[in-house]
């Protein structure tokens, strides 16, 4: 009877022991992104929901990660991002960033976590430099990237027929680096590029830069700017009816929420590199369903999946470490494998960036549609080993070691 | 085809016929923003807020009405026009003795309150609002395509701005307005009620306002930022025409709108620009503006 | 209704104190030094060091605008450019930090001198369009410049080593450095304003053509006083680059140069604590409703509203009033 007691109170002893050994990580999730501004529907409060469902997927408190989110609004602009950043992990001790859409956010972000030696998993920023150039040891770029939308939407079009370009560009480096990238694609493809008009930012009326456009006589006219320039653009194209005339207008940066906000009529036909779309497979649309059922019915965009599964292979490598120290975090996050039901199986690179299927979708007219949120007819998917930039020509630091 | 500078003349053409389109918008909002300076000596920093209530009641009122364009031609610029006395009488109207500076913060205050309220309520991303079915489609003009609704912009707001300079420069109670401008004690003294007409030319003043977000509406997206972007280089116009000049507003919004038209051929990125390098050059030639008589 | 124009409320109405001269301003700046002191104890040290850059970017507009009478709507060119210079030198160049801020600052006063000497022809609207305009010039600049960065602005400055020895890594230590440029720039500022120059200052904010009667050369006074206002603005730019190891285009953007008027406007235009105050106030309100998104604007907004219509003249300005002593 007393041995038996023994053997039960030490078997409890050493179940708490082991409770007590996970429970001794407590993770902090800070969902950094635009709360009130162009990019606020496509990150914003959809990130929160995102990282979220990520936390309770994962069943992160069974397994003793104590998990609490924070977010804050950057507006957009570097100073304000890198300032919220440092102080959440100066003074409320914030483990992980995530999300922060607009590169010249991310980038500022990128350097004070490299600085604070902390995680930071990009979902929203496109720049391709965040793993190029300016690579951190602390970073992982999950979603998407310029050079991979430049090349979905450059290589397609040319290869349907499109082989003469005209860019309208927003006037910042961001702009810039878009039409560079899908430029270079179009000419190694075998295309052209006629010319090029680079607006102010942010702009109201593109009906003069359009028209330009138009009378350079180019196949496809590719739209180098983001956020409300671009559903301007394609608004006043459709009025101008210049799709009408037999010009295509490609999009480089648009997101769903963009194409819910033009509305079928406007922003049919237009051809778009995506991540991630809810109509994809069953998982995905049994995930969207959620989603949307916690997010006001409106269905996720690809940024909002990068976090969720960003998150999700952050709290699986955390498990792993038995720690949230950055380092460690970081070295199980490029080893172990990535899978969920999002992005499928993929893998974190040696410069951070992650490696999944892209996709290029059609808008669809009007009445091939079902209802809302029913936008998009796939074209073609693009294999992860094609989708994003070689390994070696990024100029990362990291990826010489 | 003949060229200038390089670019087809008729390129040029459709230009500067963009231009005029973007002119019309100019010249719409700074002569609301002059009326009120003339007589209230308030610069309406409210005035970009005020465009923008004018393209959502438009929005408002097809979605949650059923009442379209037409309909919000008239009613938005009331609506926007009504609230604008209520301001006036509740806020502005406390600070007709102080200097400048404070009608203008005021105002930016306003401004602010009032695009956070469609914020929150709205979002960012922008509503679609459709072009009316009997101004869709376009002509070709032989050198552009021109939609029949940027044509009707161009009409509707001339129409408007001349029927405006008509009524204060040309009827008696225009003669009350500007008298009360010069001089306000007098004008009293022969039984005009001042405070209630300064109380109508600010409601008229900002439903000018409204009428030219109504016009915006089908062609920029309607968000609660369009107006922020737009008050400062109607700012510029009204200072380039002569603050609280008629017909200087009028004319300096339309001429804008080709300067600007042509730097978008030439020199693109610098359209944002170019105004504010006119003002500066116009106040140090000018001081009073183009069309300002001299303080 | 021009004879009817109330202007700004200055100290006029304290003239009765004036004998008993400035003494009091002794006890507000050693309590402000023992403040200083504690602050990084208090809370956290970045943000205090913002605080203390906006608040001497505040003063130094407020030398303008409360003491010289102009208020410009263009000084984030100044407070922007200033900023990215200094961010350059010290990243691209590698300049230890107190060079960088001082080439920032210089650059700062030779466009102050330029845009001043231009500007000083107008006045009132006309004075604060023009500068509007050369600041949008500069925003266009800044813009369109290599050396900038675009919209990304310049990231990743070095905080590097103060003069070679001391090392600005640890927040603390850069806190003294800031709170110590700050302090004198404030003594600067208080000096001027005290000193028979100011005095003539005043006059010409006051009565222009009787000043100009009486032998001085308002033009040449007015220029001075942007200069200085200008430098000052730069130097808290430079700081700022340096502490947040950034420079962008928030800096130059014309919302920073109506920041700066809500802030001098908050605090008390014409006094000498007012600015700082004010600063205090909207850097803290921006720093915590941050989490409330588009609230922020809101309650900005409001507040205004309630500063113009309730208390023209803002916290110190009526904390004054109360004490019946120039603040």
């Amino acid at each position: 009877m007393h041995a038996k007691n023994l053997i039960l109170a030490a078997a409890a002893a050493m179940l708490l022991s082991g409770t007590a050994l996970a429970q001794g990580i407590d993770v902090k999730i800070g969902v950094l992104n635009d709360r009130s501004g162009v990019y606020a529907d496509l990150s914003g409060e959809g990130s929160v929901v995102a990282a979220r469902m990520a936390v309770e997927d994962f069943k992160a408190a069974d397994k003793g990660i104590n998990v609490t989110i924070v977010s804050a609004d950057h507006q957009n602009k570097p100073d304000i991002a890198s300032s919220i950043a440092r102080r959440w992990i100066d003074q409320d001790g914030v483990d992980v960033i995530v999300d922060v859409p607009t590169s010249s956010a991310a980038l500022a972000v990128n350097e004070v976590v490299r600085e604070k030696n902390k995680v930071f998993l990009n979902s929203g920023a496109a720049a391709s430099d965040l793993t190029g150039a300016k690579c951190s040891p602390n970073l992982v770029h999950w979603t998407y990237d310029t050079w991979a939308l430049a090349h979905g939407t450059g290589q397609a079009m040319v290869e349907r027929g499109g082989d003469t370009w005209f860019f309208v560009t927003a006037d910042y480096a961001f702009g810039h680096a878009l039409e560079r990238d899908t430029a270079a694609v179009v000419e190694a493809a075998g295309g052209k590029v006629l010319g090029s008009v680079k607006h102010p930012f942010p702009g109201q009326d593109f009906s003069s830069f359009l028209l330009q456009a138009q009378a350079s006589g180019a196949k496809v006219i590719g739209l180098a700017n983001a956020g409300g320039d671009t559903i301007n653009s394609i608004k006043q194209a459709s009025e101008f009816g210049i799709t009408q005339g037999g010009q295509a207008l490609a999009g480089l940066l648009i997101f769903l929420t963009d194409v819910h906000a033009l509305g079928l009529q406007t922003a049919q036909g237009l051809v778009l590199t995506e991540a991630f779309y809810w109509d994809l497979n069953d998982q995905t649309r049994a995930w969207s369903k959620r989603f949307a059922e916690a997010h006001d019915g409106d269905m996720p965009t690809m940024v909002q999946a990068g976090v969720y599964a960003s998150v999700l292979h952050y709290l699986k490598a955390v498990e792993a470490a038995k720690t949230d120290e950055a380092p460690a975090v970081m070295a199980k996050m490029k080893e172990m494998p990535t899978e969920d039901p999002l992005f499928g199986k993929g893998q974190v690179r040696q410069d951070g960036r992650h490696i999944h299927d892209m996709y290029l979708f059609q808008v669809k007219k009007p009445e091939e549609s079902k209802g809302p949120w029913d936008y998009y007819t796939l074209l073609a998917t693009i294999p992860a080993d094609k989708a994003f930039r070689p390994l070696n020509e990024g100029g990362c630091p990291l990826v010489k070691q | 085809m003949t060229e200038i500078f390089g670019i087809p003349t008729a390129a040029l053409f459709g230009q500067l016929l963009l231009g005029l389109i973007n002119g019309a918008f100019y010249a719409t909002l700074s002569l609301g923003l002059a009326v009120i300076f003339g007589l209230l000596n308030i610069i309406n920093f409210t005035h970009g807020a005020q465009y923008m209530m004018g393209a959502f009641f438009a929005w408002m009122l097809l979605n949650y009405l059923g009442l379209g364009y037409w309909w919000a031609l008239v009613l938005a610029p009331v609506a926007v026009g009504l609230l604008g006395i209520v301001i006036e009488r509740l806020l502005i109207a406390r600070l007709y003795k102080l200097d400048h500076i404070y009608g203008l913060l005021l105002t930016f205050g306003l401004a602010l309150v009032i695009e956070g309220a469609f914020r929150n309520g709205y979002g960012v991303s922008g509503l679609p609002y459709t072009i009316p079915a009997q101004l869709a489609g376009g002509t070709n003009l032989g050198f552009m395509f021109l939609p029949i609704y940027r044509g009707w912009v161009v009409v509707a707001s001339l129409v408007v701005c001349l029927a405006t300079w008509f009524v204060i420069e040309r009827t008696r109670l225009g003669a009350y307005l500007r008298a009360a401008t010069e001089n306000t004690t007098l004008v009293e003294a022969f039984g005009v009620n001042v405070p209630r007409l300064v109380t109508l030319t600010y409601g008229f003043g900002v439903a000018l306002a409204g009428f030219a977000g109504v016009l915006a509406a089908p062609i920029y997206s309607v968000n609660p930022t369009m107006g922020a972007n737009l008050i400062i280089t109607v700012f510029a116009v009204v200072v380039v025409g002569g603050m609280g000049s008629i017909l200087g507003s009028i004319v300096t919004g339309f001429l804008l709108g080709l300067v600007e038209g042509l730097t978008k051929v030439f020199y693109p990125e610098a359209a944002a620009t170019v105004i504010f390098v006119i003002m500066a050059l116009v106040l140090l030639v000018k001081p009073a503006g183009l069309f300002g008589r001299a303080a | 209704m021009a004879a009817e124009t109330e202007t700004i409320p200055f100290e006029e109405t304290e003239l009765d104190v004036r004998a008993r001269s400035y003494a009091h301003h002794g006890i507000v700046f050693a309590a402000l030094a023992v403040l200083l002191l504690a602050a990084p104890f208090l809370v956290y040290p970045v943000f205090a060091m913002k605080v203390l850059c906006f608040a001497l970017f505040a003063s130094a507009f407020n030398l303008l605008l409360g003491y010289g009478g102009l208020l410009s709507f263009g000084h984030a060119a100044f407070f922007g450019m200033a900023s990215y210079v200094s961010a350059y030198a010290a990243k691209s160049w590698g300049l230890t930090p107190e060079l960088s801020i001082l080439l920032g600052t210089a650059v700062a006063v030779l466009l102050g001198t330029l845009i001043g000497a231009i500007s000083i022809r107008r006045q009132g609207i006309y004075f604060a369009m023009v500068t509007l305009a050369f600041a949008q010039m500069v925003y266009f600049f800044a813009l369109q410049a290599r050396f900038t960065g675009g919209e990304d602005g310049i990231q990743a400055v070095p905080r590097g080593w103060l003069f070679g020895v001391i090392h600005l890594g640890d927040d603390r230590t850069l806190y003294y450095i800031v709170a110590l440029v700050f302090f004198v720039g404030l003594l600067i500022i208080h000096r001027v304003i005290h000193s028979p120059f100011g005095q003539i200052m005043k006059a010409i904010r006051e009565n222009e053509p009787r000043a100009i009667s009486l032998g001085y050369e308002a033009n040449r006074y007015k220029l001075i006083v942007f200069m200085l206002s200008a430098g000052l603005s730069g130097l808290a730019g430079a700081v700022k680059a340096i502490v947040f190891q950034l420079a962008s285009l928030t800096d130059v953007h014309w919302t920073m140069s109506g920041e700066v008027v809500l802030m001098t406007l908050i605090g008390g235009m014409g006094t000498v604590f007012g600015p700082m105050v004010g600063a205090a106030v909207v850097v803290t309100m921006q720093n915590y409703l941050a989490a409330f998104g588009a609230w922020v604007t809101i309650i900005q907004g409001v507040i205004f509203v309630a500063c113009v219509l309730l208390f023209r003249e803002g916290i110190v300005g009526l904390l004054a009033r109360l004490l019946r002593r120039p603040l």
